[in-house]
């Protein structure tokens, strides 16, 4: 990947990345930067490469600590988005689902 | 040779099926009817992603990855399906943390390791490190802070002065690293050890309730490390997905510090926050309180109640009764709404995590600019642990610290029930005029007890 490459890559992810959000209704805010925080939790893959490629034993260390934060990073951000997420429902599923703290799937 | 090679093109569009993946579900999770499914699309990604990179070429220490991977995550998944939904703030704190320290180990062990092509990317490593490693360290206050483990907040003259040095100094050494490949070892570790301490001292003075902007702020930051970092790796997926997020989290943020009529400056510099000493105000009248059992037959004879839940509610565990109780005037006839502040609870939209936690259908919940001109058909406007979000000093005290925020406008309704624990004031600590007002009647009391009676004083309306 070329330096003007890359540097196309960024420019569009930053614009998608503002689209994506513009017209989010606040109800959505926390569940939303729940998931982005899940997102960003890719540095997983970063860090596998990086702890993959280490060779002395500070480098491995580092990596091992770095895989460590990386997984929960990515673990935890599916779990807690996920359980936000489980709770949303309408009016009309209302019955069911209005006391069990919404265990029940779309 | 050619096995490698298709090895490699199967790497690159999994990497590309992710950043699609992780595009659309976040789209998806913009919309309360397809967030659910947003959430998984992601989650499918990122298991592609982490598949595939096991078999990424020249890869090995596998006997170093599987039990970090084990740890991590399956601390994560503890943590995160036990953490009542009250305590989700903080739980987002410290994974976005994990990220960003993630994101700074990367840049350590290459920088360490010193073998990069190219000025670019050694500087790249080293922005992406200092961002990671101050989101890092910053995250950690902000969930100590979330959790009551920090109380206070530290401040001191010259804080500022000391936070430019630092960052001054950071970026010397962190110049030093990047320009000179072969930078010893003491300055990398010198670099990072700065930019952790800077993280700290930032972070430090701001008060608990500006945390939700703070917590926001570094996740924009760990998905920019994230994205520099994968420059540096040569790696789309890490560049599209922590770019995306570094966009969208900055603009979350600033719709945030919007929604409390900050700036982002003011946030980060001002420390207001949890300012104890606020102004008295002119507040004139008297607090009138009200029996359960009035304003239980008061909300039964309703046409229109609309209920303004603050984060006291979500403290008493109280959003279960409280629904049961509009359940029982639903049934009755009565219009139920709930008004949510964009900053009611401890982020925006945690309120509303909160509701969909006891049942209540979002489409009963409207938001600030949706509600406020119901307020004057509203016969009772039920206020319950909600305070500065309903103050009218916002609209007419210049002097108030909270001039200018947006508020509901709970005052306009016929009616005015408060239920609240003690006489004590907000948490920006500014006397309430709403309370004052003659058509307000106050209900002490912890919300959760308050609801039962007020539910038992319903039915007996019968």
């Amino acid at each position: 990947m070329t330096g003007m490459v890359a540097l196309y890559i960024f420019m569009l992810a930053a614009f998608t990345g503002y689209e994506v959000i513009s017209r989010v209704p606040v109800i959505l805010h926390t569940p939303l930067m729940s998931g982005s925080n899940f997102v960003h939790g890719i540095v997983l893959v970063g860090a596998m490469v990086a702890l993959g490629s280490a060779h002395t034993t500070l480098e491995k260390v580092i990596g091992f600590i770095g895989v460590l934060l990386a997984a929960g990073n990515a673990v935890g951000g599916y779990v807690v988005t996920e359980r936000m997420l489980e709770m949303f429902k309408s009016s009309g599923s209302r019955q069911t689902g209005a006391r069990s703290g919404g265990k029940r799937a779309h | 040779m050619s096995e490698v090679l298709s090895l490699n093109a199967l790497i690159e569009v999994s990497y590309f099926v992710t950043a699609v993946l992780f595009i659309l579900g976040l789209k998806r999770m913009s919309s309360p009817v397809t967030a659910r499914s947003g959430i998984l699309w992601a989650g499918a990604g990122m298991l592609v992603a982490t598949a595939v990179t096991f078999a990424y070429p020249g890869m090995s220490n596998y006997e170093w990855i599987i039990p970090a991977i084990l740890i991590g995550g399956g601390f994560a998944w503890w943590r995160g399906k036990r953490v009542a939904v009250t305590d989700m703030p903080q739980m987002i704190a410290l994974y976005n943390g994990m990220g960003g320290g993630a994101a700074a180990a990367i840049a350590a062990v290459e920088l360490y390791r010193g073998e990069m092509q190219g000025y670019a990317s050694s500087t790249l490593a080293v922005v992406g490190g200092i961002i990671g490693a101050v989101s890092f360290s910053g995250s950690a206050i902000a969930f100590g802070k979330l959790q009551g483990l920090i109380k206070r907040s530290v401040r001191f003259s010259g804080q500022q002065v000391l936070n430019l040095l630092l960052l001054a100094a950071a970026l010397v050494l962190g110049g030093m690293v990047a320009f000179h490949f072969n930078a010893s070892p003491a300055i990398v570790t010198a670099f990072f050890v700065l930019a952790l301490i800077l993280g700290l001292t930032m972070t430090l003075p701001i008060g608990g309730a500006d945390m939700p902007v703070v917590i926001s702020l570094y996740n924009a930051l760990t998905g920019l490390a994230v994205g520099l970092e994968g420059f540096v790796l040569n790696n789309a997926a890490m560049i599209i997905a922590g770019t995306v997020v570094g966009s969208a989290g900055t603009l979350l943020t600033q719709l945030m510090a919007k929604a409390m009529n900050r700036s982002l400056g003011n946030v980060l510099f001002s420390g207001f926050g949890d300012t104890g000493a606020a102004a008295t105000g002119t507040v004139t009248g008297s607090l009138k309180p009200i029996e359960p059992s009035d304003a239980g037959v008061m909300m039964a004879f309703a046409q229109k109640v609309i209920v303004v839940p603050g984060y006291g509610m979500a403290v008493a565990q109280a959003q279960h009764k409280i629904w049961e109780l509009c359940q029982l005037l639903i049934d009755r006839g009565v219009t139920v709404k709930f008004a949510i502040h964009p900053v009611a609870g401890r982020m925006p939209g945690h309120m509303n995590v909160l509701l969909a936690e006891a049942g209540v259908p979002y489409d009963l919940i409207s938001d600030l600019d949706e509600i406020n001109a119901e307020f004057e058909t509203a016969d009772v406007a039920l206020i319950i642990g909600a305070n500065d979000v309903v103050n009218p000093v916002a609209r007419t005290d210049k002097s108030s610290p909270i001039y200018g925020m947006p508020i509901l406008n709970a005052d306009k309704a016929k009616n005015v029930i408060v239920i609240k624990r003690g006489q004590g004031a907000g948490f920006s600590g500014i006397e309430n005029g709403l309370f004052y007002l003659d058509n307000t009647r106050m209900l002490y009391g912890d919300a959760q007890k308050v609801g039962s009676e007020l539910i038992q004083a319903i039915k007996a309306v019968g």
